[in-house]
């Protein structure tokens, strides 16, 4: 594969809900091996613009390329096919199943390749193995950090090609943040392209390579991870410092 | 006294099976997709009608309790495909209301086939009742419906739990935009649910026409008390539906043999009402406690 070609390729993209428009001409281009980070305020957009880039949402306008392939309108299951999977705000883990039962669930679309799914689960229970001693549990009964765990470890199992992330940090405790973070790191030194979501920008920031900022539905800037947390305006505004 | 009561029971048991595989067809589809069907009773008579026109037609029983299984189960994928998809996105209440529309044409359909009157169905394997202790007696066809219940629950319980098919549409039912990210088609998890259940209501109205005969209209009531095991066993949960059936079977029987088989119904009825009363989720519904 070229380098030169981006993975992602995200030109003019709009969507709506109803009248109201959440992201407006959003343009935002991902390379492999990229973690990628996008910071901006409650309400900006950064969930609906991961729902239309995983097709939970439609587009109204613009257009989404994905390793050379237009996937605006393809259906969610589809683009899960091609690589993107999401790891979505507030963990959304299915409760009343297993924590293994999740797991080979986020294997869906790769259930014909069974050899491949029993080495992935291996390399989840590596990366978490609280997973592991408790892959017989309801995953409703995880605490939320573990359920984070098991949302990232589905993700993986869908042998994301790109990994959207939401929020992984919401609500979880200091020591619990460091620990997803680190993962998260840790998977980008492994090779997996990451668009990274965040209120927790500082913390976001420091990982990625490169940031963009997401104001009411536009971007407004994208840049080097380390002279957005330089920059003055983007610290006072989302660093808090 | 005594062998009065297992007569009772043993009739109850058999009309709770029904009950059951039909509550279980409205816990499929409602699990998967929120929405009580209505025409899930149309289902059990389009079974029986088309098993019994089959038969009449020379089908041998085994071939012709197929192919109206197989009919059925296409009936069920033409409702959610031209009837129920074209309205995705719409609220639940439109889509139930579509699911009665639906019934009301099947029945339609029914009555222009095959009129207005009951047709019988010789029983599977003859009528002599086998005696049981004290003098009741029990007709072999009880004993297949109770049979096919059991294997067909069994199978269902092992498609929920044990395969990977069976817990995608769990996880439709759970989460559903957590499914879509995760790869699931939840429109083939919604066909397959609405087949699904088709097939358990054709099979249920194939085993029961026997006993009771069938016509264009034996859906309602059968539709109405499938719909009521599935609220009395918690809806959405597939086991409460099963036992809800077969309570609502047992407790139908005792109330006409003990009181008077007029109020058949009502008995059946009240305990729903009385079962909303105390119990809102069902006897064997979730006990609301959902982790955020």
């Amino acid at each position: 594969m070229p380098s030169d070609e981006p993975l992602l390729e995200i030109a003019g993209l709009s969507s709506h809900y109803g009248p109201v428009c959440a992201i407006r001409a959003v343009d935002l281009t991902l390379h492999t091996g990229e973690l990628v980070a996008l910071v901006g305020g409650n309400g900006a957009g950064k969930t609906t613009l991961l729902h239309t880039l995983s097709g939970l949402h439609p587009a109204s306008s613009g257009r989404i390329r994905f390793a050379g392939q237009d996937i605006t309108r393809w259906p969610s299951h589809r683009i899960v096919a091609a690589g993107i999977c999401q790891v979505p705000e507030g963990r959304q883990v299915f409760a009343p199943l297993s924590v293994a039962d999740n797991l080979r669930l986020g294997a869906y679309r790769q259930r014909r390749d069974q050899p491949w799914v029993h080495q992935q689960l291996d390399r989840v229970y590596a990366l978490f193995p609280i997973l592991h001693e408790r892959r017989e549990q309801l995953a409703g009964t995880l605490s939320g950090g573990q359920q984070q765990m098991l949302a990232i470890g589905r993700a993986l199992l869908s042998r994301p090609r790109l990994l959207l992330l939401d929020e992984p940090s919401m609500g979880l405790a200091p020591l619990l943040v460091e620990e997803i973070f680190r993962v998260i790191q840790q998977l980008n030194a492994q090779g997996v392209t990451l668009l990274l979501v965040e209120q927790n920008a500082r913390a976001a920031l420091a990982i990625a390579q490169r940031g963009a900022i997401l104001e009411t539905g536009c971007i407004v800037k994208t840049a080097p991870a380390t002279d957005l947390l330089a920059d003055d305006a983007v610290r006072r505004a989302y660093l808090g410092y | 006294m005594p062998e009065q009561l297992l007569q009772f029971l043993v009739t109850g048991i058999t009309v709770g099976s029904l009950y059951a595989l039909v509550g279980l067809g409205f816990a499929i589809i409602y699990n998967a997709s929120d929405v009580v069907n209505f025409a899930q009773g149309e289902f059990v008579m389009l079974g029986a009608m088309m098993a019994i026109a089959l038969l009449s037609a020379g089908f041998p029983l085994p071939l012709a309790a197929l192919l109206a299984t197989l009919l059925t189960v296409l009936v069920g994928l033409l409702l959610e495909r031209f009837a129920i998809e074209p309205a995705a996105g719409a609220p639940v209440v439109t889509t139930i209301i579509i699911t009665i529309g639906a019934a009301i044409l099947l029945r339609g359909v029914a009555l222009l086939l095959w009129g207005k009157d009951f047709h019988p169905m010789p029983a599977f394997s003859g009528d002599a009742p086998i005696h049981l202790l004290g003098g009741s007696t029990l007709l072999p066809q009880s004993l297949w419906v109770m049979g096919v219940t059991v294997l067909l629950v069994a199978l269902v319980r092992v498609f929920f739990n044990r395969t990977l098919l069976g817990k995608a549409l769990l996880a439709c039912s759970f989460n559903r935009s957590a499914a879509q990210l995760v790869g699931i088609n939840v429109r083939v998890m919604l066909r397959l649910a609405y087949g699904l259940s088709a097939g358990l209501g054709a099979l249920a109205g194939i085993l029961i026409a026997p006993i009771t005969f069938s016509s264009y209209e034996a859906g309602i009531m059968l539709g109405l008390k499938g719909f009521s095991a599935a609220i009395v066993g918690g809806i959405g949960n597939p086991m409460g539906a099963v036992a809800g059936g077969l309570l609502l079977g047992v407790l139908e029987a005792l109330g006409a043999g003990l009181i008077s088989s007029g109020y058949k119904d009502a008995i059946a009825f009240l305990f729903v009402l009385m079962v909303l009363f105390f119990e809102p989720t069902g006897l064997f519904g979730h006990k609301a406690a959902e982790r955020v």
